[in-house]
């Protein structure tokens, strides 16, 4: 592989692809070493680093606007709201959603699904009813559910997966029927890499008169999304795994349905005017934002943003898909090793497991190479249980990973294979 | 840098590889189940005891290297043992995989074998998995039947 080394304008990227060298240069942390070693950070899909613009952003934030927001007439407080405002528009154009105030400020992903349940899917949900979700969850979008089925006296139904890691579309079909309410799929598995087809899902979901929550978290990083393109009654992320700061995450929702749920969590912001005998609430995404939010966060994330689409999201896909095809073919070889999940259409996640080695093991062992993955059940132990593991190691990559870190994770492996020979 | 083979010796690999009184154990008469839900480790320990000597202990399960072997090694360490000894046993040995042990502390019982897994104290993450098994028991001994977590 070979990069142009002419800049365009500013752009820290090249004509042809990107420069993973220079990308490194704004992500101080992967200059860091480990146990005196290089670290080759591949545990992108747990959190992302984050870029210096982003470390930028929330310290200019607290050095030089600082003030709570919506409700000040000082000029420090009129700034902090222009600030955080724009985040919110910043969000709109990234999603490509029809308008600001379907975006809705969250703590994260999972607080976002919660947010959905508790409201939307609270007020529709009636005994015998059916919520759909997938066995490839992440807990956070199987949780939520299971409770609020519970409350309601509701059934939890589940997609299958096929060994590749699939989505089983014709059982999904099967599972579709009038009572069912709401669909709650994750677009791209945070173990599997799998992405799925989720425009396809929506439209079998819309059918049957079901609304659909998307899991965003682990396909913002690495897609294009859009959400009036997929047409999702609602899309959920996380900042912290876009390279943006953690405690702050995004509820996309329909206009429509915002306007017609009731609030989350009572409080300051979320109303329009209290009084003892009667509260009336504020207009979305306000409603669903009581207290005061992490203003430096949502700042942040918009940096976070910013930084990413100036990449181009085209090109940083392109890079990652090459990057996942020699990880794979370079993990494929390792003897013994057997990737999970291997569906035609990835992001870059490679799971897997070693014979006779316990992924914890591995983990370990690789640490002390400086190379830093996850190993576990992923926080999706029915997904676990149907691969019949208790873990599975797994290397998440981003776009400032290059193939000298994938080689350092395979030396690493062989390392674990000497002390478990 | 840490020093790998200070974790992995030799003896708790070949108890990994080959973990002793590894059985159901029928007739026991105090059993637990523990999970370490960090990284999916199960293990159910069995227990018969003569009076309050353990007669015999066995266990199932799996997990890491580090919290098979050390179920291995705590079976084979605690046959004919007193349940006071086991406890104070077990009191040493978190003291030596927390690195809080005084080595001019010579008092009985003895840890033994136990002493390979002196290593984990460089690791804390691991130390749940070192210790896992060790709560299961003491849950048995206790004969509380929840299963033990070490979250
Ligand atoms: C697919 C998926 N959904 C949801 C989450 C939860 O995200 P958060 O912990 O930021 O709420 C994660 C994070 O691991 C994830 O990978």
């Amino acid at each position: 592989m070979s990069f142009s080394t002419t800049a365009r304008n500013h752009h820290p990227c090249v004509s042809e692809g990107l420069n993973p060298g220079r990308i490194r240069r704004d992500f101080p942390i992967l200059s860091r070493k480990v146990h005196g070693k290089p670290l080759a950070y591949l545990d992108n899909a747990a959190t992302s680093q984050k870029p210096q613009q982003v470390i930028d952003a929330v310290s200019r934030y607290y050095s030089r606007t600082n003030a709570n927001i919506q409700r000040g007439v000082h000029l420090l407080s009129v700034q902090a709201t222009d600030a955080y405002e724009a985040t919110r528009e910043r969000v709109r154009k990234f999603l490509n959603a029809t308008r600001a105030e379907e975006i809705v400020f969250v703590r994260s992903t999972t607080e976002a699904v919660n947010l959905v349940a508790q409201t939307a899917g609270r007020s529709i949900l009636g005994p015998g009813d059916e919520v759909i979700v997938s066995r490839m969850e992440h807990h956070s979008n199987i949780v939520p559910w299971q409770m609020l089925c519970q409350e309601k006296g509701a059934r939890l139904r589940v997609i299958p997966v096929s060994g590749r890691g699939e989505l089983l579309l014709d059982e999904y079909e099967k599972l579709l029927n009038p009572r069912t309410r709401i669909v709650a799929v994750t677009h791209v598995s945070n173990v599997l890499g799998t992405v799925n087809p989720v425009r396809k899902m929506v439209e079998m979901a819309h059918g049957h008169g079901a609304l659909v929550l998307l899991d965003g978290a682990q396909a913002v990083p690495h897609l294009e999304v859009d959400v009036q393109e997929l047409d999702c009654d609602f899309y959920c992320f996380s900042g912290h795994k876009i390279y943006g700061p953690t405690g702050i995450g995004i509820l996309y929702g329909k206009w429509n349905h915002l306007e017609s749920m009731p609030p989350y969590q009572g409080g300051g912001e979320m109303i329009r005017s209290v009084s003892f005998e009667k509260t009336t609430y504020n207009e979305p995404p306000h409603k669903f934002e009581g207290g005061t939010p992490n203003i430096a966060g949502g700042v942040a994330l918009a940096a976070a943003l910013d930084y990413l689409e100036n990449l181009g999201l085209d090109r940083v896909a392109a890079y990652e898909n090459e990057l996942l095809e020699y990880a794979t073919s370079r993990l494929s070889q390792v003897s013994g090793l057997r990737l999970i999940g291997t569906a035609p259409s990835k992001a870059a996640v490679l799971s897997f497991v070693l014979d006779e080695v316990h992924p914890h093991d591995m983990g370990t062992i690789l640490d002390l190479e400086g190379v830093a993955i996850r190993t576990g059940h992923h926080c999706a132990q029915p997904l676990m249980d149907y691969y019949g593991l208790p873990a599975t190691a797994r290397a998440s990559l981003a776009f400032y990973n290059t193939r000298e870190e994938i080689d350092a994770l395979c030396r690493g492996l062989e390392k674990v294979m000497e002390v478990f020979e | 840098m840490a020093d790998l083979s200070a974790l992995y010796q030799e003896v708790i690999l070949d108890h990994n590889r080959r973990p002793r009184n590894f059985a159901v154990l029928e007739d026991a008469d105090h059993q637990s189940e523990g999970f370490n839900a960090l990284c999916g480790d199960r293990v159910t320990v069995y227990l018969k005891l003569k009076g309050s000597v353990v007669d015999e202990i066995s266990f199932q399960g799996s997990g890491c290297a580090i919290s098979m072997a050390s179920a291995s090694i705590m079976t084979e360490s605690l046959k004919g043992r007193t349940v006071e000894e086991v406890k104070a046993l077990f009191e040493r040995f978190h003291q030596l995989v927390t690195g809080n042990l005084d080595s001019e502390d010579h008092s009985e019982p003895d840890l033994g074998k136990l002493v390979v897994f002196e290593g984990v104290s460089r690791y804390p993450v691991r130390v749940k998995c070192a210790t896992l098994t060790w709560h299961t028991l003491r849950a048995a001994l206790e004969k509380r039947n929840e299963v033990v977590s070490t979250e």
